[in-house]
């Protein structure tokens, strides 16, 4: 019983915090996605009305919301893919006993991702200038036209892509880096003893190992991309013909841009559920392919 | 807000002598979030005693029930007369026949161009109607270098479409702000004339997070028009070449048929509700308003002064640039006071990049603008008849 009590007692702090600045603001947004709240409605309490589920039945019928979930998509499916690949492949190239000055690239590799988005996407937005850009001009060299990277409508969620993936890699990379070096030298020397390839090394030893952290880098990258908003917000403002708008894109027009916070509030809520329903899904797949 | 906190800071010494039991405070915020942090002041009320609002704030501040009427004020007073100050840029500070705030500055966009290229074209001055606007366009599109345009008008800045559909006689809201009027034959008219230039590609598909260097884009001749505001008159004289200073010039926007209206933007001074020290916040709107501080304030800052006699100081008569501005001032036409404006004004512009790209006709376009507007209104038109019928 006085253990219960003590382990309570232990506990408050960090229940009381949650409480305050999680769980209250997260019932009050949901309060706030089942009203009209507006500009008018902060003038005069009296200007609010209930309006159930409205919003959400609204924004289900709004093209908008669906292109922007669309975009958010597109981001996520191409985004988390080429950014695993990239940590994953520079992991392994760090890791390898032929690399140099390793210290050195991982310190390099890392440097995006302690850089400030602005400032960097001021830079990356002359790389692919289409008149004055580095990327054209290589391309010219080559012989290839130039692409209006953050103009046309059809390249401009790439270019955020490439971006995106530029900026986060080294995070991964560094958490698969650790991984690959908690594997047993061991398992190798095993390996090379029966013959295997380095293929077949990496195959049947290195992926299996990296399991757990595969999981991991998988379920904060897919959540974190489905939050895309600095990207477009500071290369495109969402254009062009708002192919850049992502869902967070939306929520932040809505909320701050009008005030409109029912509506912010019914996005939100949109890409929570959104978010859950595909970790959830992702983490019973590994699961079950987990032998029992 | 923005640089005039800055520069305002500098007019307080004197202030101040002349009323040496008033201390003002200056805060100053930065454009991208004052908005934001006005409405977070309104909501914790903590608002100050006077602040500068841009003027199309002042409509959904006067909706948060915030601000002070000015009318008896400015009655008493022997500084701000109204008569004085251009009556498009007054007419922002009015909603609902109650005036609201005192234009400080003022600002309207028209054309900057390249005198040495429409002469090349064949063109000894800048068009008065559209028709001849259209004539020189053409003419120097034919002339120009592959990438080169007659003009630019980046695809997503609303200010351009916004300027032609004002010199239209058809308001742009209709029933008092409760629905959509782009479906006008003068709003319809607008989106031709600027589709139109863009579908003749004597203006580039661009957004103007791509032209990261207009200046000297302009100083190369790839664009031959700008339309643009005041604030580049200091940066075309800093940023081109001094043997280029003689190659450029501003204009006021031509009209349908002969010069034509333009945006009533800038902002204005305005008292707080809430605030205990109104007298003497009106005596420093009264200080700010005084032509020769105004002036003070345009050699500061560059800032056009929206009074006519503050125009006759020596800096403002004996410069070429900014007669132009003070031309078509007389002409500027405010925008419909709903609270509501800058979202639709936004969504009118996404709607006619969309038909500029050609994934929209005219037709559909204003339909969709309309469409659009009425459904942002829908809030307004229930408050409207809930007004209306808790008076009856």
């Amino acid at each position: 019983m006085n253990r219960t009590r003590t382990a309570w007692l232990f506990l408050t702090p960090a229940l009381l915090v949650l409480g305050v600045f999680f769980i209250a603001p997260v019932i009050g947004a949901l309060g706030l996605s089942l009203t009209d709240y507006d500009l008018y409605a902060l003038a005069d309490i009296h200007n609010l009305r209930f309006v159930g589920l409205h919003n959400y039945w609204d924004l289900l019928q709004r093209p908008l919301f669906w292109s922007a979930l669309g975009n958010t998509f597109y981001f996520v499916a191409v985004g988390v893919p080429l950014s695993i690949g990239a940590s994953l492949g520079t992991a392994l190239l760090l890791n390898s006993p032929l690399a140099r000055m390793k210290s050195f690239y991982r310190a390099v590799l890392f440097a995006p991702v302690v850089t400030t988005v602005v400032a960097v996407a001021v830079i990356w937005r002359y790389l692919f200038n289409t008149k004055y850009g580095l990327v054209n001009y290589g391309l010219a060299e080559l012989g290839v036209h130039p692409v209006d990277w953050l103009g046309d409508p059809h390249w401009a969620m790439p270019t955020i892509i490439a971006f995106a993936v530029w900026k986060n890699f080294g995070y991964n990379m560094i958490i698969f880096l650790a991984g690959l070096q908690a594997i047993p030298p061991e398992l190798y020397e095993a390996a090379r003893i029966d013959g295997a390839s380095a293929p077949r090394q990496f195959w049947h030893i290195t992926l299996p190992m990296l399991k757990p952290t595969m999981a991991l880098v998988m379920v904060l990258t897919v959540a974190g991309y489905f939050q895309l908003f600095a990207e477009p917000y500071v290369m495109t403002e969402g254009g062009p013909l708002q192919s850049t708008v992502s869902v967070l894109y939306l929520m932040y027009d809505d909320g701050f841009k009008w005030w409109n916070l029912g509506v912010a509030s019914a996005v939100a809520f949109m890409l929570f559920g959104v978010i859950l329903a595909i970790t959830i899904t992702m983490l019973r797949l590994m699961r079950r392919r987990e032998p029992a | 807000m923005g640089r005039e906190g800055e520069a305002v800071a500098l007019l307080m010494p004197a202030f101040e002598r002349e009323h040496p039991d008033i201390h003002v405070e200056v805060q100053e915020l930065p454009w991208k979030a004052a908005h934001q942090k006005l409405l977070t002041a309104i909501a914790g009320d903590t608002t100050p005693d006077v602040a500068q609002l841009g003027n199309t704030w002042i409509a959904e501040l006067q909706a948060l029930d915030t601000l002070e009427p000015l009318q008896p004020w400015v009655d008493r007073s022997a500084v701000v007369q109204p008569a004085d100050y251009f009556a498009g840029i007054w007419a922002t500070n009015r909603i609902g026949g109650a005036l609201y705030g005192i234009p400080w500055y003022v600002d309207t966009r028209l054309l900057f161009y390249r005198k040495d290229l429409l002469k090349a074209a064949g063109f000894d001055a800048p068009p008065r109607d559209w028709t001849e606007w259209s004539r020189q366009l053409a003419a120097l599109q034919a002339r120009a270098a592959p990438n080169h345009y007659a003009i630019l008008l980046p695809t997503n800045e609303f200010e351009q479409l916004l300027s032609l559909a004002l010199q239209q006689g058809e308001p742009l809201l209709r029933d008092g702000g409760r629905y959509g009027n782009f479906e006008s034959a003068g709003f319809k008219r607008a989106l031709t004339f600027y589709v139109d230039i863009v579908k003749r590609h004597e203006a580039p598909l661009l957004a103007n997070t791509e032209v990261p260097n207009p200046w000297t884009e302009f100083g190369r001749g790839v664009y031959a028009f700008y339309f643009s505001g005041p604030w580049n008159i200091g940066e075309f004289r800093q940023r081109l070449a001094p043997s280029q200073q003689d190659d450029w010039a501003t204009a006021p926007l031509p009209g349908p048929h002969g010069p034509g209206a333009g945006i009533a933007s800038g902002s204005s001074l305005v008292i707080f509700r809430h605030s205990p020290r109104k007298a003497q916040a009106w005596l420093l709107i009264e200080y700010l308003s005084r032509p020769q501080v105004q002036q003070q304030f345009y050699r500061l800052l560059g800032d056009m002064p929206p009074r006519r006699s503050a125009w006759q100081g020596d800096a403002l008569r004996r410069d070429p640039a900014v007669q132009a501005f003070r031309d078509q001032l007389e002409r500027v036409k405010p925008t419909p006071p709903v609270p509501e404006w800058e979202r639709i004004v936004t969504e009118m512009q996404l709607v006619a990049a969309e038909a500029a790209h050609g994934q929209l006709t005219v037709e559909q376009a204003a339909a969709e603008i309309d469409r659009r507007a009425d459904a942002i209104l829908a809030k307004r038109r229930w408050m409207l008849d809930r007004a209306h019928g808790q008076r009856r």
